[in-house]
C-alpha cells in the first residue's frame, strides 16, 4: 500500500545538531503533477487539492531533547483543526515514543523548515501522511544505529518502547544514542509499519493542546507581547474600494499617549502607550479617500449573475447543451448565496520588533512563508533577516491566507525603534475581511421516461476565490478561465448521469472575495443538492434512492454511496412529517472526500429549529477519530450559520453589518442537541476533513423545509416567508 | 515572548505619567488615578489615567494575564468574559474605575492543570475546545451560570450561554455544560 516510488530519498536529509539537541530536517520531494484547465477541476475532485496546502516539498524538524522528549517543528499552523495532535500520533507511532513524550510546536521561520505554500484546504495530514512517517521511522532506524554502535551490538538486537531502546541486558534513552553525534549515516528508508499495528495512530486520542487551550494559556497571536512592547493602530477604510489620500493627524498627535504618528504612502497609523490610546488617536485622524462609488447591495446582485461575464466549461459529459436547448419538459431553478464575512474571533494583527538588521514577527497566520516575503520586501531585508514566528491562531477558516497586516506592525515598530503591537478592531475587520462571494446558480433538467435524470446542467456565477490572491494571482485567470475555489463542490458527483456539464461564470467584484472554509463547496452544494431534491420530487422518487441510481460504478462512486447509505440508515431517513418534524437529505464530494448529511427539522414561530443532524463522512484512513468527529461537529454548526443566519449587505459602499449580533450567527440555542457522526473509511490514504462536512447541510435543511411545509427555500439564509 | 508582567506595567505608568503633565495643563479632566481591586484573589493596584479604560486592557495589558479575550470590544460575543463579584461581566466595556474594591476572577484563577474547576474538568473530558479562543469566555459564563443554576436544563443553558464560537463547538459545550453540573454536585457532596 505505501508506494516505494514516493519514499523520501536519502541525500535529502539535512541533519545539525546543537549542545545536547539533535535535529532532522527532511526535505522530501513529492512532485503532484501539474494539470491545467479541466485537468485541475477533475483533480480538485478527485485528489487532495493541489493548489493550497499541499505539502509538495515537505519540511520536518525533529529535535531530541537531553529528557528524552520529541520536538516537532510543525510547518502547518494549528488553527483548531487538530493537525497537531494527527502529527504527534504519526510521529508517535513510527518513532516508537510515547505520546507525552511529543511536543508539538509551530516552526518559527528562521529554522528553515517554512511551509512553501500554506497551511490549508484540509491537506495539512493527508499531505503529510507519508512523509513525516517516513522521515520518524528513518529517525528510528538511525537513532538505533548509533545506539548499537555506541553499545556494541548489532541494530537487530535491540528492541524499542517509548523511546528507549534495549538489548543484552542493556539499555540506552534516544537522547544518550544521539548525544555527541555529529556525523549521521542516512539508511535507506525503511519500511513504514502495517498500519493495523499502529498505537496511536487511529485512536480517539484527546487533543494535545486541550490544556493550553482549556486553562487559558496565552497562545495566540494576539496574547504576544514583547519588552517594551508599544501600540499601533492603523486607519481602515470603511467603504469600498476607497484609496488613502491624504491625512491631517494634528489632532490625534496631542492625544494623551500618542507616540509618535505614521504617515506612510499606503497607510496612516498612530503609536501609542496603550491599545485604548492608539485606539482613540486613531480615531481621531481624518483621512480623505478616493471613492469611485458608492456600492449598493443590487449592483452586486446584478454583477453576480449567471450570463454575466465570461462562461467557462469546467465539466462536460455527453451532449446537456443540445437536449437541455429545447425548451419542452425542462425543470430549471436558481438559487443564491449571499456575501459571508470569516467572522473568526480572534482579529487580525500582529507583534513586530523591527531593528536595524532583523525583523521579528509574531502572529497567527496560514502563510509563514508569504507573510516572510512581503515584510522582507517592504523593508527592504533579505528573506532571512525576517523571522516569523507562528502562534496558534484563534480561527483561521481562510482568513489567514494572506496577513499583509503584519507588514504595518512592522513599518510602525521601525518607525518608533520599539516592538509594535497592533491588531484590527471588530468593525474594521468586518470592513476589510476578504469575503466569501455570493454566488448566483441556474440549474436545468431532463428527466427520462424511467424518472431519472437525462440530461444536467449547473451554471455557477461567483466572486473570484482564488484569483487575485497571493497564490493564485489574476494573470492566472487566462490560462486557468474559472475560479477553481469558486467552482468547488460545483462538479456533478451523479457521473452516470449521460448528459451533464457545469459552467463556471467568473466575476470580479469590487472589493476583497478569497478563501471561505470550504471555498465554494457550501454555496455549490447547497444549489445542487436541493435541485436534485426538486427533481427526485419532479419523479415522485425517494430523494436518496433517485441519487444512489445516478451514480457511478467506480471507486468514488461506491464510496459516496456507501456515505449515502449509512446516513440514510442510521438517520432512519423518511419522507414523512412525523410529530412536526420532517427530514432532509444531501450529499457532496469534496477534495475526495464523501459526506452525507440528514437534518431533523421543526418550525416554531416562523424559525427552523434544527434538532439532530445525522453526517457520514469518509475520509479514508483516520488518524483521530475524536478530532474527526469535532471537525463533523463544528463544520456542521458553522455550514447552518452561514446557511441560515449569515449575510453582509453593501449600503452607501459600505459593508455591514460591522459586529456579531447583528451579523447574525448560530448561536447555542441554534446548535441542533444531537449530531450522529458515522465515519466509513473506504480508501487506503487519510484525506480531507475539515472542509468536507460543511457540503451538505444547507441543501439537508432547505429539503427538510420543503418536506414540512411545501416552501422551496432557494436563497440563503433560508429564512421562511 | 510571555510572562513580561511586570516590566510592562511601570513602563506603562512612567511612560503615562510624562505625557500627562503636559496634558493636564490643557485638559482638568485628565487626572491619574489608583484603583484597587482583589484578582484570582490578589489584592492589585494599577495607575491608570483613563478610568474608563475597559477592564479587559488593564487585565491583559497591565496586569498581563492573556487568557481573557477580546473579540469585538462591545459586548457582542462574549470572548472577554469574567467574572466581578461572581457575576459574568463582559470585560470590554467595563471601565476599570467600577473594578474598585471588587473581587475579580479570570479563567486563570478559575482553575489549573492540578485543581481545575469543574467547569474545566468538564471542557477537557468532553474534549471541547477547537481553536480555543472563545473558550474561556464560555467556560467563565458556564462557571457563573452553574453558580446560579447548579444543574441547568437545556433551556437555561440556552438562555444564559450566549457567546460565539465560530468554530462551532457548541454540541460538546452543552455536554460538557451538563457534565460540569454533575461534577460539581458529586464534588460538593464528598467535601
Ligand atoms: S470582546 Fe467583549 S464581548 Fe466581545
Ligand atoms: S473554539 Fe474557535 S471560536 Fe470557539
Amino acid at each position: 500500500m505505501d508506494k516505494k516510488e514516493k519514499k523520501i530519498p536519502r541525500r535529502k536529509f539535512l541533519i545539525r545538531g546543537a549542545l545536547s539537541t539533535v535535529g532532522v530536517l527532511a526535505v522530501g520531494t513529492y512532485i503532484f503533477k501539474n494539470p491545467i484547465r479541466r485537468g485541475i477541476a477533475t483533480a480538485i475532485n478527485t485528489t487532495d487539492a493541489p493548489y493550497l496546502g499541499d505539502t509538495s516539498t515537505p519540511v520536518i524538524w525533529f529535535e531530541i531533547t537531553e529528557n528524552n522528549t520529541i520536538i516537532l517543528y510543525s510547518p502547518k499552523v494549528e488553527m483548531g483543526q487538530g493537525t497537531f495532535t494527527g502529527l504527534a500520533q504519526m510521529t508517535a507511532d513510527e518513532l516508537e515514543v510515547s505520546m507525552e513524550q511529543i511536543q508539538v510546536v509551530h516552526a518559527p521561520s528562521a529554522s528553515g523548515n517554512i511551509d512553501e505554500f500554506a497551511t490549508g484546504g484540509s491537506t495539512s495530514i493527508s499531505s503529510l501522511w507519508m512523509p513525516l512517517r517516513e522521515l520518524a521511522a528513518t529517525m528510528r532506524e538511525m537513532i538505533k544505529n548509533e545506539a548499537a554502535s555506541k553499545l556494541g551490538m548489532a541494530p537487530v538486537q535491540l528492541t524499542i518502547k517509548n523511546g528507549v531502546l534495549s538489548g543484552g541486558g542493556k539499555t540506552m534513552t534516544y537522547a544518550e544514542a544521539v548525544k555527541d553525534i555529529t556525523d549521521w549515516n542516512v539508511p535507506e528508508t525503511p519500511n513504514l509499519k502495517d498500519t493495523k499495528t499502529y498505537k496511536y495512530i487511529g485512536k480517539p486520542l484527546a487533543r494535545v493542546d486541550l490544556k493550553e487551550k482549556v486553562f487559558g494559556s496565552p497562545i495566540f497571536g494576539m496574547d504576544a507581547s514583547l519588552p517594551n512592547m508599544l501600540y499601533g493602530a492603523v486607519v481602515r477604510p470603511s467603504n469600498i474600494g476607497a484609496k488613502y489620500i491624504t491625512a491631517n493627524t494634528s489632532k490625534a498627535a496631542g492625544m494623551p499617549g500618542v507616540i509618535k504618528i505614521i504617515k506612510e504612502p499606503d497607510f496612516v497609523g498612530v503609536v501609542a502607550t496603550s491599545r485604548m490610546e492608539a485606539e482613540h488617536a486613531k480615531n481621531a485622524i481624518e483621512v480623505t479617500w478616493e471613492i469611485d462609488r458608492n456600492w449598493q447591495t443590487a449592483d452586486i446582485e446584478s454583477l453576480i449573475a449567471v450570463g454575466n461575464g465570461k462562461p467557462f466549461v469546467i465539466q462536460k459529459e455527453g451532449d446537456a447543451k443540445g437536449i437541455l436547448s429545447d425548451e419542452e419538459a425542462l425543470i430549471t431553478a436558481e438559487y443564491k448565496s449571499p456575501i459571508g464575512a470569516h467572522a473568526q474571533l480572534e482579529p487580525n494583527g500582529a507583534v513586530a520588533h523591527v531593528t536595524a538588521d532583523k525583523a521579528t514577527i509574531i502572529l497567527s497566520t496560514q502563510v509563514v512563508k508569504l507573510t516572510r516575503d512581503e515584510i522582507a520586501e517592504r523593508l527592504n531585508f533579505e528573506k532571512n533577516q525576517v523571522h516569523i514566528i507562528p502562534t496558534f491562531l484563534g480561527g483561521g477558516f481562510g482568513r489567514r491566507l494572506h496577513t499583509p497586516n503584519a507588514i504595518q506592525a512592522a513599518v510602525m515598530s521601525k518607525a518608533v525603534g520599539k516592538p509594535v503591537k497592533c491588531f484590527f478592531n471588530r468593525k474594521e475587520e468586518f470592513q476589510n475581511d476578504t469575503f466569501r462571494p455570493p454566488t448566483h446558480h441556474v440549474l436545468k433538467a431532463k428527466l427520462n421516461p424511467d424518472g431519472l435524470i437525462e440530461a444536467l446542467e449547473h451554471n455557477v456565477s461567483s466572486g473570484d476565490v482564488a484569483f487575485g490572491s497571493p497564490m493564485v494571482p489574476s494573470i492566472a485567470a487566462p490560462i486557468l478561465g474559472a475560479d477553481l475555489g469558486a467552482w468547488r463542490g460545483g462538479m456533478i458527483q451523479y457521473e452516470s448521469i449521460p448528459n451533464f456539464r457545469t459552467i463556471s461564470w467568473r466575476q470580479k467584484l469590487p472589493f476583497a472575495t478569497s478563501w471561505w472554509r470550504s471555498l465554494g463547496l457550501l454555496a455549490n452544494t447547497f444549489a445542487i443538492e436541493s435541485f436534485m431534491d426538486e427533481l427526485a420530487i419532479a419523479a415522485k422518487k425517494d430523494p436518496v434512492a433517485f441519487r444512489l441510481a445516478q451514480i457511478q460504478d467506480d471507486d468514488r462512486g461506491y464510496r459516496l454511496k456507501e456515505v449515502i447509505k449509512a446516513a440514510a440508515h442510521k438517520a432512519g431517513y423518511t419522507n414523512d412529517v412525523k410529530n412536526g418534524r420532517a427530514m432532509g437529505f444531501a450529499a457532496s464530494t469534496d477534495t475526495n472526500t464523501p459526506c452525507a448529511q440528514v437534518v431533523e427539522v421543526s418550525i416554531k414561530d416562523n424559525t427552523i429549529k434544527v434538532h439532530k443532524v445525522t453526517c457520514a463522512m469518509d475520509p479514508g484512513i483516520i488518524v483521530n477519530p475524536d478530532q474527526v468527529r469535532a471537525q463533523c461537529e463544528g463544520a456542521i454548526i458553522m455550514g447552518m450559520s452561514a446557511s441560515m443566519f449569515e449575510k453582509m449587505e453593501v449600503e452607501d459602499g459600505m459593508l455591514t453589518p460591522t459586529i456579531y449580533g447583528p451579523y447574525q450567527m448560530a448561536l447555542m440555542r441554534n446548535a441542533p442537541k444531537e449530531i450522529d457522526v458515522v465515519l466509513l473509511q473506504n480508501a487506503d490514504t487519510p484525506g480531507a476533513v475539515g472542509e468536507p462536512p460543511l457540503g451538505p447541510i444547507g441543501a439537508a435543511i432547505a429539503n427538510a423545509i420543503f418536506r414540512l411545509t411545501g416552501q422551496r427555500l432557494r436563497t440563503m439564509p433560508l429564512q421562511l416567508s | 515572548m510571555q510572562n513580561d508582567g511586570i516590566p510592562y506595567a511601570s513602563i506603562f505608568c512612567i511612560l503615562f505619567q510624562k505625557k500627562l503633565s503636559q496634558q493636564l495643563k490643557f485638559n482638568k479632566n485628565v487626572i491619574i488615578m489608583n484603583i484597587s481591586f482583589f484578582i484570582n484573589g490578589e489584592q492589585k493596584s494599577v495607575t491608570i489615567t483613563d478610568e474608563n479604560t475597559p477592564l479587559l486592557w488593564v487585565v491583559r495589558d497591565i496586569l498581563n494575564l492573556k487568557g481573557t479575550k477580546f473579540g469585538c470590544g462591545k459586548a457582542a460575543c462574549g470572548a472577554c468574559t469574567l467574572h466581578v463579584d461572581g457575576e459574568a461581566v463582559r470585560s470590554c466595556l467595563y471601565p476599570v474605575k467600577f473594578a474598585e474594591g471588587k473581587q475579580i476572577i479570570t479563567i486563570e484563577g478559575l482553575g489549573d492543570a492540578k485543581n481545575p474547576h469543574p467547569v474545566q474538568q468538564a471542557w477537557v473530558e468532553e474534549i471541547v475546545p477547537q481553536c480555543g479562543y472563545c473558550q474561556p469566555g464560555f467556560m467563565m459564563a458556564t462557571a457563573a451560570l452553574l453558580a446560579k443554576i447548579p444543574n441547568p436544563t437545556d433551556e437555561d443553558i440556552d438562555q444564559n450561554i450566549v457567546n460565539v464560537c465560530r468554530c462551532g463547538t457548541y454540541y460538546r459545550m452543552r455536554k460538557a455544560i451538563h457534565r460540569a453540573a454533575e461534577l460539581a454536585t458529586t464534588s460538593s457532596e464528598n467535601s
